[in-house]
């Protein structure tokens, strides 16, 4: 089947950055494209594909296009695949590139000059970005670019791809004509064991002659590992760490949650006071606004949350966290590189999903696919925050611990503790004949560059305000119709909503959702937040919104919910979200990521099963407790 | 007997001299001799994991990886003095 394929920068001639991961390679896209990047997915598989324009100094426009870190030309998982297929021009819907730039970590060349012979077999126009020579330099590490040169044959220049300026030489490279000249590509049958190792002896040659064949580590890195890596100060390091995100997460964002609480309110009331009464003031105010402003106060969390991921990323400790948690993993059948993927589950399951691509592992990969969504997601915690707001009192617990962090911290841990639940069932249940392997690098730390976490946190923010934009938007206006008509007969004494569509869905809902404590006003919000689970917390603004009798149209959703709910039934709806498949986006990336349906089908029966038992059990309990 | 990465001490240095899989996961041979366990490297375990040693992180050139027991019982060394002697193989 063709795809539609996407040109997302038309015209100019094709670079592509190729190089081992952690390389510096990302750094180097964004000192040469800064802002202007495009993300989005190779044809036909959901690999990470980002794009960048950039201008030379002699004014030649040239795309970039990032490709995916890799060891060899040798691909083993779905990320490196793609890489060896744009270079030997085999990607579908991607041009052959005209350059290759080879980035090339300056402290590491034994490795990384293998991929540059590889590359240069090829017979592409290649050039050698010889990066993080600022860092080689410190560790005493000098390589002559010009020997370099000539020794492998090809350009060579220095970047260094923190600096403002330290790509200049590479743009100044770009403009000359000579560079992009093809060769003809070298050699076939070799294997590729073959290949390694002739290489390995050819770069083996070249650094003896240039005398750097010594291998030289980073002191600093093996310092920090001494305590990071330690068998027992670093499994509590890491718990430590994770807890203070997530203390932050809530402790941080409360003062921009309120002015963005404010702003929706005074827009809300500007927009009441210029249109006369009637359905489009209502529309406007009740849908948009409210629905709208209901969700984008969560973005101070989001940004925080994502904030720490992209730290702790860029800095090297998030390979290092999978090593501590490799043991734990593997208990369950799972292996340390899991751990990747499920940590950006709790920013949001669909990268997460995605980022499953480089577990080579196939019944991992799918394992840790289908735990992926019991991490607690970054949409949860709008409805998170919501429920704690209203049911857990503000209060200081055991010397400075806050009890709404705890509260939010136990449900993070429980999500956790699902997962590894059913990953245990699974590696009970389902026959496991091949070791999966780790081998795994632990790159060296960096300070992490403001510029990159920047550009990081910009375009997960573009992507959660697109959704905002987009399908919850849609959803809130849809829902606000739904609950707006058919209008109440004359002389009706309830409030309208119990005689719209959305009241009749809620009733027909309720008698699903009664046994565990849920009301009429729950059950018809989780019906849009099937498409989008924060979506829930604007629907129940909206369900609350029209259905007051008084004047009092948007007041504030917290105290209205603390009132008119018990507190089980705020606690089972806390545990229906740990476990809920409330997200249409989610199963359809895993019915791509799979290819077919079963495994969305068989995510989606399990996960409300756990749903409805978890609340079931909550409800249950807090109601004997005396909470009902 | 062949001495294999995992019997080390830590912080031993010492020299790959063959990397062998196991028979059921051939393709761990060139997954590890691309990441650098190549014959002739110095490589060193640097520490363990708790419980049980497992896994380890292995120094190979200037680089670290994180390998499993079984991964790094796949990397032949020898150790400085084994190939002075030329026992090694």
């Amino acid at each position: 089947m063709k795809q539609a394929i996407v040109h997302v920068h038309r015209g100019g001639p094709l670079v592509a950055l190729v190089g081992n991961p952690n390389c510096g390679k990302t750094a180097l896209f964004n000192r040469l494209t800064g802002s202007h990047q495009k993300v989005a997915n190779y044809a036909g598989v959901t690999v990470e594909r980002k794009e960048g324009k950039l201008v030379t100094p002699a004014g030649k426009h040239l795309r970039v296009l990032d490709l995916p870190g890799t060891y060899s030309l040798h691909p083993r998982s779905p990320d490196e695949k793609v890489t060896c297929d744009v270079l030997t021009g085999h990607a579908e819907g991607e041009k052959r590139p005209d350059l290759v730039v080879c980035v090339v970590d300056a402290t590491n060349l034994r490795r990384n000059l293998r991929l540059v012979l590889a590359v240069k077999r090829l017979g592409l126009p290649c050039v050698v970005a010889l990066n993080m020579t600022d860092l080689a330099a410190e560790r005493g590490i000098r390589v002559d670019g010009a020997a370099l040169s000539t020794a492998l044959g090809l350009p060579v220049v220095n970047t260094v791809a923190v600096n403002a300026d330290g790509a200049a030489a590479l743009l100044t490279l770009l403009d000359r004509p000579d560079n992009w000249k093809r060769t003809a590509p070298i050699g076939n049958g070799a294997s590729a064991a073959d290949n390694t190792e002739a290489d390995h002896e050819t770069v083996r040659r070249i650094l003896q002659g240039m005398g750097l064949d010594k291998a030289v580590p980073h002191l600093a890195s093996d310092r920090l590992d001494r305590v990071v890596l330690h068998p027992l100060a670093g499994p509590p390091l890491l718990a430590v760490i994770l807890f203070l995100i997530f203390q932050a997460v809530f402790a941080w964002a409360e003062t921009p949650m309120n002015w963005i609480e404010s702003a929706t309110h005074w827009l809300g009331d500007s927009v009441a006071a210029l249109l006369p009464n009637g359905w489009l003031q209502s529309l406007l105010v009740d849908g948009v606004i409210a629905g709208a402003g209901g969700v984008v106060v969560f973005l101070p969390q989001i940004i925080i949350l994502f904030f720490f991921i992209l730290v702790l990323e860029e800095s090297g400790y998030l390979p290092r966290a999978a090593f501590l948690l490799d043991r734990l993993m593997g208990g369950v059948g799972l292996s340390g590189r899991s751990f990747i993927p499920l940590l950006s589950s709790f920013a949001c399951a669909i990268p997460g999903i995605m980022a499953a691509r480089t577990i080579t592992n196939t019944r991992d990969r799918l394992v840790t696919i289908m735990i992926a969504p019991m991490m607690t997601c970054s949409a949860r915690l709008p409805v998170y925050a919501l429920l704690i707001g209203a049911f857990i009192p503000q209060r200081t617990i055991w010397g400075g611990l806050e009890l709404q962090g705890l509260v939010l911290f136990c449900l993070y841990v429980a999500g956790i503790v699902g997962a590894l639940v059913v990953a245990w069932l699974l590696k009970r249940f389902t026959a496991r004949k091949l070791m999966h392997p780790l081998m795994m690098e632990l790159p060296i730390y960096h300070l992490p560059r403001l510029r990159n976490i920047a550009i990081g946190l910009w375009q997960r923010v573009k992507i959660f305000l697109r959704r905002v934009g987009g399908i919850i938007l849609a959803l809130t206006v849809l829902l606000w119709f739904l609950a707006s008509f058919p209008a109440p007969p004359a002389g009706a004494t309830g409030a309208p909503i119990e005689y719209s569509f959305a009241g009749m869905l809620g009733r027909a809902l309720a008698v699903v959702f009664e046994p565990i404590g849920f009301n009429w006003q729950i059950s018809i919000s989780l019906v849009p937040g099937m498409a989008a689970r924060e979506v829930v917390v604007s629907a129940l603004g909206t369900v609350y919104a029209l259905s007051a009798t008084g004047n009092d149209t948007a007041g504030a959703l917290s105290p209205l919910i603390a009132h008119s709910w018990s507190l089980a039934t705020g606690l089972s709806l806390l545990a229906w979200f740990v476990f809920a498949p409330q997200c249409l986006a989610t199963l359809a990336t895993v019915k791509r990521e799979t290819g077919g349906w079963t495994m969305p089908l068989i995510m989606a029966g399990y996960l409300f099963a756990l749903a409805y038992l978890a609340s079931f059990v909550t409800y249950r309990m807090a109601v004997a407790a005396g909470w009902g | 007997m062949t001495l294999t990465l995992d019997q080390l001490p830590d912080h031993q240095a010492c020299t790959v001299t063959q990397v062998a899989p196991p028979a059921d996961a051939p393709e761990w041979h060139a997954w590890l001799e691309e990441i650098g366990f190549l014959p002739g490297e110095q490589v060193m375990v640097m520490t363990r994991a708790l419980p049980g040693g497992d896994p380890l992180v292995v120094r190979v050139g200037s680089s670290t990886f994180a390998l499993r027991r079984v991964e790094a019982a796949c990397v032949q060394v020898a150790t400085e003095h084994m190939a002075a002697d030329g026992s090694a193989t």
